[in-house]
This record gives structure tokens, sequence and C-alpha cells, in this order.
């Protein structure tokens, strides 16, 4: 809502001096967000007045049609005589009046004035349009053109108010009233303590008996209609200057007397009005809802299908409009139009002007089925004062007297469906209790008053709120007018004592252990839109059967490129991971942290919970059940050199074993061994790939996948080759920790050391020959290394050498060599048993 | 022992006389000083003091003399013997050192060389400024409470207050979720019938956390949220907040504004304040929005053309975001009775907080992943 404050004082007499900055302090502090104050005509210096055009010569030979005009400025020049002016505007004519600046003047942008030759002429000055005055668009796209009575010579500065300032004020959804002078001006008169003269303070005459007819069959919708009626209107009346410049100012365009008196009396009072030509209503106005699939064409021209929940005006003939969101085209007041053998003028000269109170659900279901915002649907959702409908009626048609010769008819049509007062009873200490401060009885009562309510009672308030503060309705929002009107910035400041804590738990533990432990081994956080174009399932590779293609999708998303939400973390990260290598970073590892989307397909639509209650525990498991599953995954990529060459020596390309030992990093930290397998999934190498398991309960849960991406996922996404992956599920891994460490006995005697090295098939998982030695070694075994992996010839066609380093020792005594060689035998036999091991060189 | 034999007779021994023994003894600690290395000595040693040593083959000597002579010569070599030996040992010790010191220099390397062998890793500035906020309250007793963030409207906004239709839901541009088994295409209609939606605030952790937990709730609820912005500068569709939740007897806005006042000040230090400005939300009544005291021109700024700072736009304050008492409808919605318990809440942008922390210029850093941006974070912020 923009204020000029040269329209605001009208309502409040703010002390003189006080500029609009101080204003927009005063009322940011009791609660109205003034976002801007603008400085209308800030640097404007004059002379700049009221010219009468004498003589226009057309000047040709110019790419574009140029007048050389000489204009009657009065004595504004020092001389009397006719100022030269040239001027590219043609929507004048000799006689009229016009607004002219002279040399010496500078208009808004510091845009100096000065004689100067232009178009083979000397210009002294211009004749100025709405634009270069700072005055915003006036829709004329020429100069501006003043009413004849102006004297020649008046200075336009005053005449057309060019010096202001606007508050322009972010108004909030529950203060419909705000989006009105009155409101903002209730709220500047509390503010400064001053009195308001209240503009919907009018003299009405009473409803009678022969006004408009009008029928109200929805009361629930529409709880209030007047209808007044003016006859006899001037079409030739235009709006005088200083209703224009107010409408400009709070930025709206001037376009005709009717629809700019409807306009401004809904700027002053919040009251939105619609005028009807009343030759073109047929018989008399009702409102009910539409019938499901009737049609009405609305003033932006646009033909509407409506719903059964709309509700309309209707005359004989059907809908004439949404109601309280945009009228209909057909009856719409007529543009001016001269009869081209008379040359009289013919327009609209009889006018029904509808003041209407409609039910706020009602009226925003409208406006967004339609996707139509107006001003009027934009005050009605908000709250409007049902009270001040007559009076914004009788405004209007005193307007329309007033400023174009109509006749006021005697008729005066109100249907009112009646409704008592509001009340709401609240303890005295109420607003004490929800501050923190003593305000005591006497303020919280002045302060209600204030906002305009009627207050009864001692320690039991009865408060009676005013009708155009609809928004209040609790014991709260009562206590928030006074703590607001006493001042947020006057609240002491104290700690309250929460109940001793537990810290974070510890998945929330885990999960910023997981994030040290990975970015301690080199890996960089990335957090990524969880936003996916579902093309990137084929890039993967994913069957198409992958439970991954199974997505949620957005009605509405950003780009409709990417419609679904991720069910893997790997097309995000990879796109970083890309993104980097694309601005030159060749050597990259990075990490995400995040929950992932995976709906069964087969999600129950949310139902809508009643809110006066806790729902019950299976309302709620209901509600879940409608929500697809959210796990919380962990991932990385890898791409480049994990280690780098230097000058210690050469660097090591990042391959599967890191993603693999990713995995284990984070394992770790989830106090789980992984199990690895050996596994062909997407969008992995199928010979790269590794499962990633957990023991739950004793059984093995899959976790996750690690290793080197498939060669066509890494050319399908263009990502550096052999760019590696690993991801693990968080909500299963955490399940398989072990919980609090048990302390190993550190036994103080002997180590006793024994290799060996075991051939084995190339397809047996060293893995496997790992736990089979570990379960033929005994409890002797301290800790068992795989040093050394070797193939070749000697050892025979698809064979390998596993080299193992055991340590033995006992908590009680020395080992002696044949314990341990007994012990290391063992575990070979087990090797050789499970795995088909044989001692190399035996 | 046998008694000495009388009838041995005495002979000269020439070695023995005393100028011959020192004459030997100066002999060999001069070969000792003048050896220039531990070869050198090791050499010297076996002419000075080895078994064919001049002083050793004197020493044989000394059976040879009569009884009366030979304690006297025996001594006499003795101790030349002792002297040489001495030297010998400092001699060794002095080379040792110098021959050590030599070897050290030789090892010397250039210890300026650099070891980026690994890349450093870091964690996302977004997560570590998240937690170091939970961890401020943390310490006063508050627990770190989660959701989803895939959200049934209920929770994100009918339980908050947020009636069906009205314009406050407007003011989140929300992203609604496709109702389940609809495709992609235009036949799913509005899809706006799931009543799933990305939730727009954490404030659904809060309505989570209130019907899950007997009061008094004290919980802080970090998380990743989603509204229909277009990425730019200062915008982005999915980004993260921090909000806190408080519902026990007899909280007041004075201790809204004290729990405020100690978060800046745990954050940008001692004696910084917040201001409230009264504001409209839904979920709360009374409703403010909260600034905090510029921290870098403490309001210094404000009216003085000559020292402009960037950080507040010498506003001398930095908008934080919304916060109130919690709106007792929305408490009504939670099971929990407002006649007996009041509570307040407020909530704020992290990515908005890191920008100003931090003099981020440009929100896409925080978005893109790119590792320049990320690293020099490090693990804690």
């Amino acid at each position: 809502m923009r204020i000029p404050l040269s329209w605001l004082r009208e309502y409040v007499d703010l002390p003189a001096a006080e500029t609009g900055r101080d204003v927009q302090a005063r009322l940011v502090a009791t609660g109205l967000e003034v976002e801007t104050v603008e400085q209308l005509g800030a640097g404007l210096k004059g002379p700049l007045v009221v010219g009468k055009v004498l003589t226009i010569e057309e000047l040709e030979g110019f790419k574009k049609p140029i007048r050389f005009c000489t204009v009657d400025v009065g004595t504004a020049n020092g001389t009397g005589e006719p100022q030269e002016i040239v001027c590219g505007a043609r929507n004048f004519a000799v006689g009229d009046k016009v607004v002219v600046v002279l040399p010496g003047a500078v208009l808004p942008g510091d845009f100096k004035i000065a004689a100067r030759k232009t178009y083979g002429k000397v210009s002294h000055g211009m004749i100025c349009s709405g634009d270069e005055l700072g005055m915003g668009d006036d829709g004329s796209g020429g100069i501006i053109v003043l009413p004849p009575e102006y004297e020649v010579g008046t200075d336009a500065i005053a005449l057309l108010e060019l010096v202001d300032e606007v508050l322009d004020i972010a108004v909030t959804a529950n203060r419909g009233d705000c989006l009105s002078m009155r409101g903002v001006a209730r709220e500047a008169a509390i503010a400064y303590g001053l009195p308001l003269r209240d503009p919907a303070l009018l003299d009405v005459p009473p409803p009678n008996s022969y006004g408009y007819l009008v029928g109200v069959s929805d009361p629930a919708g529409c709880d209030r209609f007047t209808a007044r009626t003016v006859t006899g209107l001037d079409p030739d009346a235009r709006s005088p200057i200083w209703l224009q410049r107010r409408l400009q100012k709070a930025g709206m365009r001037p376009i005709s007397l009717a629809v700019d008196v409807t306009n401004y009396v809904m700027l002053e009072l919040g009251q939105p009005l619609h005028a009807y030509d009343r030759s073109r209503l047929d018989g008399p106005i009702g409102v009910r809802r539409a019938q499901q699939g009737e049609k009405l064409t609305t003033l932006d021209g646009a033909q509407r299908v409506l719903d059964a929940e709309d509700l309309v005006i209707t005359d004989n003939s059907g809908p004439i409009g949404l109601a309280g969101v945009m009228g209909g085209a057909d009856t719409e007041i007529a543009d001016v139009t001269r009869d081209p053998e008379t040359g009289e003028s013919r327009g609209t000269t009889d006018i029904v002007v509808e003041a209407a109170h409609f039910d706020a659900v009602s009226i925003a279901r409208t406006a967004r089925r339609h996707k139509l915002s107006s001003e009027a649907a934009k005050r009605f959702e908000r709250g409007v004062d049902p009270n001040a409908a007559s009076a914004a009626a009788q405004r209007t048609v005193d307007l329309l007297v007033l400023l174009a010769g109509g006749t006021a008819e005697a008729g005066v049509t109100e249907v009112v469906a009646p409704s008592g007062p509001r009340t709401i009873s609240v303890s005295a200490d109420h607003p004490d209790r929800v501050a923190g401060v003593e305000y005591g009885r006497e303020t919280v009562v002045r302060r209600l008053q204030e906002v305009g309510c009627d207050v009864y009672g001692q320690d039991e308030l009865v408060v009676t709120v005013p009708s155009w503060r609809p928004d209040l309705a609790d014991p709260n929002d009562l206590a928030e007018e006074v703590i607001r009107l006493e001042g947020y910035e006057n609240l002491p400041s104290t700690l309250p004592q929460p109940p001793a804590g537990r810290g974070l738990t510890e998945r929330q533990r885990l999960r910023r252990r997981i994030g040290r432990a990975l970015a301690g081994a080199g890996y960089v956080e990335a957090l990524n839109y969880p936003f996916l174009s579902e093309d990137v399932f084929d890039q993967l590779g994913l069957a198409s059967d992958d439970p991954r293609r199974t997505v949620v999708r957005l009605v509405n998303p950003l780009s409709e490129s990417e419609p679904a939400l991720r069910t893997t973390l790997l097309p995000g990260l990879l796109t970083a991971l890309r993104r980097n290598d694309g601005r030159g970073d060749h050597d990259l590892a990075l990490f995400e942290t995040g929950l992932v989307f995976r709906p069964t397909g087969h999600e129950a639509p949310a139902v809508r919970l009643p809110v006066d209650r806790r729902p019950t525990d299976e309302e709620i498991a209901a509600l879940n059940a409608a929500l697809p599953a959210q796990p919380r995954r962990v991932a990385v990529v890898l791409a480049g050199a994990r280690e780098q060459a230097g000058w210690w020596g050469k660097g090591r390309p990042a391959t599967w074993a890191d993603a693999v030992e990713a995995g284990r990093t984070v394992a770790r930290e989830a106090g789980v061994e992984l199990i690895v397998r050996q596994d062909q999934h997407a969008p992995f190498h199928p010979g790269r790939c590794a499962a990633l398991l957990a023991l739950v309960d004793g059984a093995e849960v899959l976790v996750g996948n690690a290793g080197e991406l498939h060669p066509r996922v890494v050319k399908a996404l263009g990502l550096p080759e052999r760019t590696c992956a690993m991801e693990i599920d968080l909500d299963r891994l955490e399940p398989a920790g072990t919980g609090a460490v048990r302390a190993p006995r550190v036994s103080t005697f002997p180590v006793a050391t024994q290799d060996v090295a075991l051939v084995v098939d190339g397809e047996v998982a060293a893995a496997d020959v790992e736990s089979a030695l570990r379960a033929g070694a005994g409890e002797l075994l301290e800790s068992l290394r795989l040093f050394d992996v070797f193939t070749g010839e000697q050892l025979g066609e698809g064979k390998k050498s596993l080299a193992y380093a055991l340590r033995f020792r006992a908590a009680d005594r020395t080992l002696t060599a044949e314990e341990a060689t007994a012990a290391r035998d063992a575990a070979v036999a087990s090797a050789r048993e499970r795995t088909g091991a044989v001692l190399r060189g035996a | 022992m046998s008694a000495p034999n009388k009838s041995y007779d005495p002979v000269e021994v020439e070695a023995l006389k005393p100028e011959e023994v020192e004459r030997m003894r100066d002999e060999a600690i001069a070969a000792i000083a003048a050896a220039a290395d531990l070869d050198a000595l090791r050499e010297v040693k076996a002419a000075h003091s080895g078994d064919r040593s001049p002083l050793a083959l004197a020493n044989r000597e000394i059976g040879a003399l009569p009884p009366h002579a030979k304690a006297e010569a025996g001594k006499r070599v003795g101790q030349a013997r002792a002297a040489v030996n001495k030297a010998f040992a400092a001699r060794q010790e002095e080379l040792e050192a110098e021959r050590d010191a030599r070897v050290l220099v030789e090892e010397a390397v250039d210890v300026t060389l650099p070891h980026d062998r690994v890349l450093a890793g870091a964690r996302h500035p977004i997560t570590t400024l998240s937690e170091r906020i939970e961890d401020i309250f943390v310490a006063m007793g508050y627990e770190v409470a989660e959701g989803p963030e895939v959200e049934a409207e209920w929770f994100n906004f009918d339980a908050l207050n947020f009636p069906p239709d009205h314009p406050a839901r407007e003011m989140q541009d929300t992203f609604f979720v496709r109702e389940a088994g609809t495709a992609s295409g235009a036949q799913g209609g509005s899809g706006e019938e799931s009543g799933v939606v990305l939730r727009t605030h954490t404030s659904p952790v809060q309505i989570r956390s209130m019907i899950d937990r007997e009061p008094p709730v004290y919980v802080i609820c970090p998380g990743r949220t989603f509204r229909t912005d277009e990425l730019d500068a200062t915008h982005t569709p999915v980004f993260h907040q921090v909000e806190l939740l408080a519902i026990d007897e007899g909280l007041t806005m004075a201790d809204l504004k004290g729990t405020l006042d100690h978060m800046v000040q745990a954050l940008f230090g001692e004696g910084m304040s917040t201001r409230l400005r009264p504001n409209y939300f839904p979920f709360t009544e009374p409703s403010a929005e909260m600034d905090m005291e510029c921290y870098v021109c403490r309001g210094a700024s404000v009216g003085d053309p000559d020292r402009p700072c960037r950080t507040c736009g010498s506003e001398g304050w930095i908008e934080l975001g919304g916060c109130g008492m919690v709106n007792p409808r929305v408490l009504v919605a939670c099971g929990v009775d407002p006649r007996k318990y009041s509570g307040f809440a407020f909530g704020f942008g992290i990515e908005r907080m890191l920008m100003f922390r931090h003099s981020v210029e440009d929100m896409r850093d925080m978005i893109e992943g790119d590792v320049r941006f990320t690293r020099p974070f490090g693990m804690e912020i």
C-alpha cells in the first residue's frame, strides 16, 4: 500500500516538520512495515508553469514529426513574450493549456533545462509529459494537457502536487484494514497519540424500498450489499488533477472519472466498489453461487468458465461479475465516444454503485481458481470493514455528483445479513503474562480503546472488537495490540531455564562424526539440490524396474525438466563433480549427506486433519503413511588423483578401492565392520562394484554400494574417466553399530610373527581367504594383514598369491615357536579347506 | 705367591727408564692429537696402545726387573698408558662429535617443501554454522529435533494456523507434490490433492515435537526447506533454516527476547543486542520480525556517510527472521493446553546468516559445490 504523506495529513494533524522518514519510524515501531519512503519531486526546481499554446508550426524534413510552438507563459519568463519551444509530442492543439518548464529549471533526475538549438530552431524550455515530471504513467502517451480553467503562469509544481513523500507499506495478510488510507491513518493517529478524522464518518440516508432491486440468495457468501444510483453524469467530465494525482501517487492509473472515483474511494476507505452502467443492466441485481460451467467474460477480456463455488453477481441475463474479484465486460462503464454527426459525447450517464461485503475464503478460492488477482480480491481476502460499505457508497455518490454533475437518486438499497458485534473475553492481566511486563489494567484498557475496542469489566474484560479488525479474534490478538503499542523495544530480556538436556542423539552425533571423518580423509562436502530429471536414470543405466525409478514428482517444479525428487544422492554429487572439473579442478573428492525420497508409488493422499484438537495416533500414522520413505544417506564421488604427484614421487589415481575405503570410513564411525562382497549394480562397472553389507541381529543387511562407475555412465554423464562413487544408507547402517567399545586386553608378552603366501584361484575373494584364516588361527591370532597380492606365470593360469602377515600372542605367556607355527598351520588348513588355498612354494 | 728370586740377576732395562717411558708416552699423545679422523685415530691406537705398541712392550719388560724396581717401573708405565688412553678417549669423542655434526649437516633438507599429497577436505559451512547454532542451544538444555522434508500439508500449514485459502499460505511459495500414481504430464491435474508439499519451513518439526513429547518442550529444529524462488545472487529455492521452540509454563515474550539476545551474543560477541518489530505470522501471536545489531559497525555507520557499512547497508541493524509467542491455536492442534502452557518460537535462514557473517556475496557459491568455496571453511565455523 502506497501512502502519500500529503494525503495522510488530511486525516491526522501530524506535526508540520515531521518527515516521511519520521513517520516511517513511528509506524514501523507500532507494527506497519514501511519498506521505503519515496521522495517525489526530489531535486525539482522551477520555473515550471501553466502555459497556453498560441501557435504550432509543423517542421518538415525530420524522421519524426516535430512542432515549433509559441506558448503564452504569462510573466513567468520575465518578458511576458510568447515562449518559443520545440516539441515532439502531438496530443495537443492551439489553445490547450500545457505545462511548460523554462530555462534554469531542473527536472527530476538532475535534468537541467537550458535554451538549446534543436531541429534548426532554438527551444527555450520544454512542454512536459507526466513522465518527465516524475508523475508516473498517465496513460496518455504524450504531454500533459490541463483542463482549461487554470491561469497561464500558475506554478505547476504546486498545482500538480509534484513534491511529496510516499510511504510504501508491506501490509501483512491479517491487516486488510491497512490497505486503505483510513486504516493507515488510524495507525498513525495511535502512534502519534493524535485524534483521527475518520473519513467513514459520513451522513448516510437510511435504506428504503425504492433503490435498485437487489436479491442476495447466499447471505453466507455476501452478508451486505449496498446499491446506490447516480444519474445524469456528464460523459465528458474528467477527474480533477488532485484526484488523478492521488491515484498516481498511490500507484494506480487514472482511467475515467467513474472508475477513478471508485478506485479513489477504495483507496480511502478500503471498500472495493463496482460501478455498473445502469442502461446495460437487465433487471434486478442478484448474488448467488455460479452454476457449474456457466460462462462470464470479465473486464480483462478473458472468458471464464465458472465453478459451482464461485460467488457471482447476476442480472436477468446471467452472471455479470465475479463477486468481489472482477466485474463483467457486459455491464462495464462505457468508454466515451463521439457521435460522428452531431459531435455529441456518448457514454455512461447513469451508474449503479455496488458496495458489498463478501466472505473472505470464498473470494480467495475464486481468485486462486481463476488465477485472477485484483485490488478488490486482495482486500476481501484480508478482511474489509463491513460497516464501511454504506459510507463508501455514499462517498462514491458524493464524488460523482460533485465531479460529474450527476444527481443522486433517493433510493438506498441495503441487504444486510444480521450479525452481532464480536466480543472476546480476556483477563486484564493477560497481556502482562504474554509479555512478561506489568502493564496494569489501566494501560491495557486504554490501548485496546485506542485501536477501536469497547472494553468492559474489571479483572475479566469483555472486549468488543471494531468491525474493521476481523483479525482480532483471540486473547493473544488483544495482547499483541497492547504490547506493540507499548513498544516491543521496551520488552525486557530474560532467559528461561529449560530442564537439563541430554545433548545430541547418537544418530546426530554419528552424522557429525561421518562428516568430520570424510572431510579428514580429504572429501569436500557439497549440498546439492534434490531435483532430478528422470532421464538421469537412463544415463545411470538403471533397469526399467529399478526401484530408484519410482520417484516423488512435483506439481510445480522450478524447471519442467527436473520434476522429480532424488532417489539417490549420486546424480547431484556427480553434477557437482562435473562442474568442478569443468572449472579446472580435476582431482576431486566430494561427499554429501542428505535425505533421498523413496515412495512406493502407492501412497494415499494425505488427509486434512482437524486443528481443534490433537490428532489421534492413528490419524497421525495415516498422515505419515501418505509420505514417501525418506532415508538419510551419505555418498562420495571421486575423480582424478587421490594422491598428488610431487617432489616425493608419483601421484596415485582415485580408484574403486578408495570408494570402498570411504564406505569403511563411514562404517567405522558407526561402529560397524563392513562386509564387502563382489556385486553388479548400476551405475557401477560390473567388475569393479562392491556390495557393502553389515550385520544386524546376526543377519547381513545391504547398506550400500561402492566402486568405479560403468564406462557408459561416465560417458553419458560427461564425467572424468574412471570416476568412482560410494553411497550408504545411514538409516540401515546405524542399527548395525556395536555400541560401546569393549576395551581390548593388552598383552605385554612378545609377539610371534608368521608370514604366509597363499595361492588361490583368481576369482576367490580376498575377504573369504581372510575370514578362513581368522577362523582357523584361533584365539592366539592378534592381527592379520594382507601385505601383497601377486599374479604371475609361475603361479599358473588364473591364479593369484595373497601374502599375509599373522601376528600371534598369548595373554599369559611367551609363545613357543611350535605354538605359533601350529596356529599358523591351522589357519592355512582352514583357508585350504574353505577356499582351496595352497601355501606358495609348498 | 713365591718369594722374590733373590738369585735373579737384575738387568738394566733400557725401555723402562723414566725418560724412555716419558718419550713413548709423549710420542703416543702427539700421534693421537695428530690423528685427523676416526680412521687415523684407530691406526694411532693400534700403534701406541695396542699389544705391539712400545708401551705394551715395555710393560712386558717389568718382570725382568729386580723386585725393588718393579713397583716403581710398573707405576711409571701404568701412568703413561693411562695418559695415552685418556688422550685417546678424548680425541675419539672429539672426532666423533665432528663426524656427527658433519653427517647432520649433510642430512639437512628444505623444510619449506610443500607436502600437499592428499588435498584437504572440508565440511560445508551451512552444515557447520547450523551445528554451531545447535550447540549453543544444546548447551542450554535444548534437544535437536528433525523431521521429513516431504511433508503433509497438515503439518506444514494447517496445524500452524494457516487456514485453508488464507492469503498467508501464499506468503510461502510452495512446491506441491503430485499425487502418487499420476504421471508427470498435464493429465495429472492440479496435483494439489496429494496434500503433500516440500516443507516451506522447519516449523512442521515443531508440530511433530509437540505431538511427540509432553511439555515442557525445548527443541531446536535445523533443516532444509523449499520455496519456489528462482536461484539468483540472493535467493535459492532450497535453503536451510534453524527454528527454535520453547513450550513451558509461564514463558513470556521477554524470555523470547532474552533467548535471542543470548544467541546473537554467542554467535557474534558480547554486548550484541536484538530488536523486535511487530509483524504477522499465523503460527505466532504476538509476532515479530527480529533484527540483530550490526556486528561490524555496531550502529556507528548510521547517518555517517563517511563510514558506510556494507554488512548492514548503514542501517545499524541486520534482519534475522521471524519470531513470536506460539499461537494458542497451534498449541490446541498439538494437544498442548494453552491455559497451562505458553511458548515462543523463532526461525531464520542459515544461508542469509552465512552471507553476512562470512561476507558471501553470491548465494550460488553456497549451492554449486565448488571446492574452492568450501575448502577454506574446514571442519568447524
